[in-house]
């Protein structure tokens, strides 16, 4: 494999790019409909939330709920409430560091 | 060119380069990551930078070290990567209807640096906005892009003296900039159901597991249940 890294790269960069252009160069000269608007509409929400969701909820691969050992889920809340308050992301993203940073500092944990 | 080109020029140029800073925020400690990991996996400095400008995703490449580690075969790293990469089909669709103005040859330099962070902003910036001045995208985009690059190059060189991040948080940039721009997302009562939805299904079918397509099918059904609300919600009226 070694050898073949620079092939490997441009491959992994073909297959990148196709998913990320195809759409955008078939879809944004046509007229969609209602329906297909409305259903693109929820992307941005179901993609967040589908990256977030193992993130947030579970911890080396299993669910883990408990706050004393989970900062990442713990945390989402306060830099979710802050978000919603401020609308301002810069301040979410800042909120979600400093959490993350006050608990592993008093609480002790280091995950 | 007159005072004028140069002075809008400017103005959204700064306005590019704020939006882009979050994105900034997120990317350098993890490109460090991405750098320091190439290093100890054996990959050299000119493979290192050019997989990060010309692929240019996070957790495909990180994803990708692993399995070079693990001797997989080229098929394998490919096949990988266009899975993990493939939930970008459903944002660059949704993001074509605001990009019609666009030339052909902006739009592929769009979708070349169409990343989940910089969807994120863009997909919130674009409601209720018609024509969004290609500049000020092509600033944001960029600008974040140098950042994944400079990240994982400095990685590389100085993997060593960036050990103790986590106890500062940085680890959470990312994340937390997701939360922010869902929590910026959520205008009415059907996107939290959907945004629920996705959430715990995604978890369900990473548990389960479904390899990488956990995020595509929980994307496709939070979209679709949206869109029957919606229908739902007009045939009533």
């Amino acid at each position: 494999m070694q050898n073949n890294i620079i092939i490997a790269i441009v491959l992994m960069a073909f297959v990148t790019y196709l998913p990320r252009f195809l759409p955008l160069l078939y879809l944004s000269k046509r007229r969609l409909s209602p329906l297909a608007k409305s259903w693109l509409s929820y992307v941005p929400v179901a993609v967040l939330s589908a990256l977030l969701g193992p993130a947030l909820f579970l911890k080396e691969g299993y669910l883990n709920l408990v706050p004393a050992s989970n900062p990442y889920f713990l945390a989402a809340f306060p830099t979710f409430i802050v978000a919603l308050w401020t609308r301002n992301m810069f301040i979410g993203v800042l909120t979600g560091i400093g959490s993350v940073a006050l608990l592993r500092l008093f609480l002790g944990f280091y995950c | 060119m007159g005072k004028n080109f140069r002075e809008s020029f400017y103005i959204a140029f700064k306005d590019g380069a704020t939006r882009s800073l979050p994105i900034v925020l997120g990317y350098i400690p993890i490109g460090l990551a991405f750098g320091i990991l190439a290093a100890n996996v054996g990959l050299n400095s000119l493979e290192t930078t050019f997989m990060s400008i010309i692929v240019y995703a996070g957790s495909a490449q990180l994803i990708s070290l692993g399995l070079i580690e693990s001797q997989a075969g080229l098929f394998t790293i490919v096949m990988t990567t266009f899975l993990v990469n493939l939930r970008h089909t459903l944002m660059s669709a949704a993001l074509s209807p605001h990009l019609k103005h666009l030339s052909r040859l902006q739009q592929a330099y769009f979708a070349f640096e169409l990343t989940d962070e910089s969807f994120a902003v863009h997909s919130r910036d674009f409601k209720g906005e018609t024509n969004p001045v290609a500049i000020r995208l092509f600033t944001t985009n960029t600008l974040a892009h140098l950042s994944w690059v400079s990240g994982s190059a400095l990685g590389f060189y100085t993997g060593a003296l960036f050990t103790n991040l986590e106890s500062w948080g940085i680890d959470y940039a990312l994340p937390a900039m997701f939360i922010a721009l869902l929590a910026m997302q959520l205008d009415n009562k059907r996107k939290y159901l959907v945004g629920a939805f996705a959430m715990l299904l995604s978890t369900f079918l990473f548990i389960l597991p479904v390899g990488h397509w956990y995020i595509i099918i929980a994307t496709l059904a939070g979209a679709t249940a949206g869109a029957l609300l919606d229908l739902r919600q007009e045939r009533k009226v």
